[in-house]
């Protein structure tokens, strides 16, 4: 690891409201989960964080619950546990079958929905689905918690309103109409970095949200009007090729993601007729 | 101090608690079996099991282990007798170089008996090897976990109403 040990340092709370504490007593510190993502960055010495706080013992921010209007899922809740979870099949399938694809066994083992969301990566293969969802992310800190819609969560490239003295202990998700559907584009069907990714739901109000294709996640909310109103497939396309502004990057040009995510828009739309 | 049960022997760990387990394994316990490949969650070289659940040990720090039952290559025979899968790892050639085999081995214990190659090939996506090619280690997998017990428990649910 190239990052020295001894510049390290980590508090280890036994429980949430001790977590909670630290978080408003001390400098700023980095939440540890399943280190999927902050490990990468010691190892290659690009962390800029020195000082870190392990959650990955703190059994209250783990579990998935349902109620007839809303899932919640703990920020703990592994992709494993996603993927095992009956509640979260019915509930919402897209967000099983974007988990499968996260790394491999070893990743979805470790990795957290939570950290997927507080990593604020552009390409997080959960977040399309949870922007598409409507989803609420809770975050609490000492003074109380507070409830944030997904889709205002991210202020930009890896940019997020949690202030650093909250914590992300939960997504509630509302119970969803209509067919969802799901796809990630990469170079290889595991263990990918996504060029691009689609969630979408087709119900009475069409929603789509996409992935790696700009800053943060983004909800296509003028494609998801000229679908709703028209019905019509090639008005959702004109839309969405106006609304979408990929760049060129390491992963993809920014030709390839525009007509990638008419082809995607496409598959969803006949896939879901 | 980290204390925790490495391949079913108690140990107390005096290391950084953000030190990787690997690292811990490989230095501190002399537990070389666990090889680094990727050191970045890649390619699954360092795949040991923590409490019955398979993780790249290069992204797991210390700290994360502390009362946990860590199961590394070193721990899977009986006596001298090798694991089925280590034996059909040798005589179908799943093993060429070496480097991925401990953590690919680590990883095929979670395959029931019975499993199909798409089935196999899902469950070691996180496993690269730039030498076989794959076949001979699926052949590996089919015929070592025919003999095996059956798979460990996959992660924990914790699903309740609310």
């Amino acid at each position: 690891m190239r990052t020295q040990l001894s510049s390290l340092s980590l508090l280890r709370p036994r429980s949430l409201r001790d977590a909670l504490k630290m978080m408003q007593d001390e400098p700023k510190l980095t939440p540890l989960a399943g280190c999927t993502d902050v490990y990468v960055n010691l190892q290659f010495g690009t962390a800029s964080a020195t000082r870190f706080i392990d959650l990955w013992p703190l059994n209250e921010l783990r579990g998935i619950a349902v109620s007839r209007s809303a899932l919640r899922i703990g920020a703990l809740t592994t992709y494993t546990e996603l993927i095992a979870s009956s509640a979260v099949r019915r509930r919402l399938p897209m967000l099983v079958a974007a988990a499968r694809e996260i790394g491999g066994r070893q990743i979805q083992n470790r990795g957290t929905l939570g950290g997927n969301i507080a990593n604020a990566s552009p390409a997080g293969d959960s977040l399309p689905v949870l922007a598409a969802a409507d989803a609420v992310v809770i975050l609490a800190s000492a003074a109380g918690e507070r409830r944030v819609p997904f889709t205002s969560f991210y202020t930009g490239y890896r940019a997020c309103i949690r202030r650093d003295d909250e914590l992300i202990t939960a997504v509630e998700i509302p119970r969803l109409e209509g067919k969802q559907w799901w796809r990630k584009v990469g170079t290889r069907r595991a263990q990918a970095i996504s060029k691009l990714m689609l969630a979408a739901v087709r119900g009475p109000n069409v929603r789509l949200a996409i992935g790696s294709v700009g800053p943060t996640v983004l909800r296509l909310v003028r494609t998801e009007a000229a679908l709703t109103n028209s019905g019509s497939l090639d008005e959702g396309k004109r839309v969405l090729a106006e609304e979408v502004t990929p760049i060129d990057d390491l992963r993809s040009t920014a030709e390839y993601r525009r007509r990638v995510s008419l082809n995607l828009l496409e598959r969803f739309w006949t896939d879901t007729a | 101090m980290i204390r925790c049960r490495i391949n079913g022997k108690k140990r107390q760990l005096t290391v950084h608690p953000m030190k990787r387990l690997l690292d811990v394994l490989r230095e501190d316990c002399a537990l070389t079996g666990t090889k680094e490949g990727c050191g970045e969650g890649e390619c699954g070289a360092c795949t040991v099991l923590i409490d019955g659940v398979a993780v790249n040990s290069c992204l797991v720090p210390a700290a994360q282990v502390e009362g946990a039952d860590v199961l590394t290559i070193e721990g899977i025979q009986k006596g001298s007798r090798l694991h089925p899968l280590q034996e059909a790892f040798a005589i179908e050639g799943g093993a060429q170089c070496g480097i991925c085999t401990p953590g690919m081995i680590m990883a095929a214990l979670a395959i029931r008996r019975g499993a199909k190659t798409a089935e196999i090939q899902d469950a070691l996506a996180g496993n690269l090897c730039r030498c076989t090619g794959y076949v001979a280690i699926y052949n590996a997998v089919k015929k070592g976990a025919a003999k095996s017990r059956g798979p460990r428990p996959p992660g924990r649910s914790r699903e309740r109403p609310l």
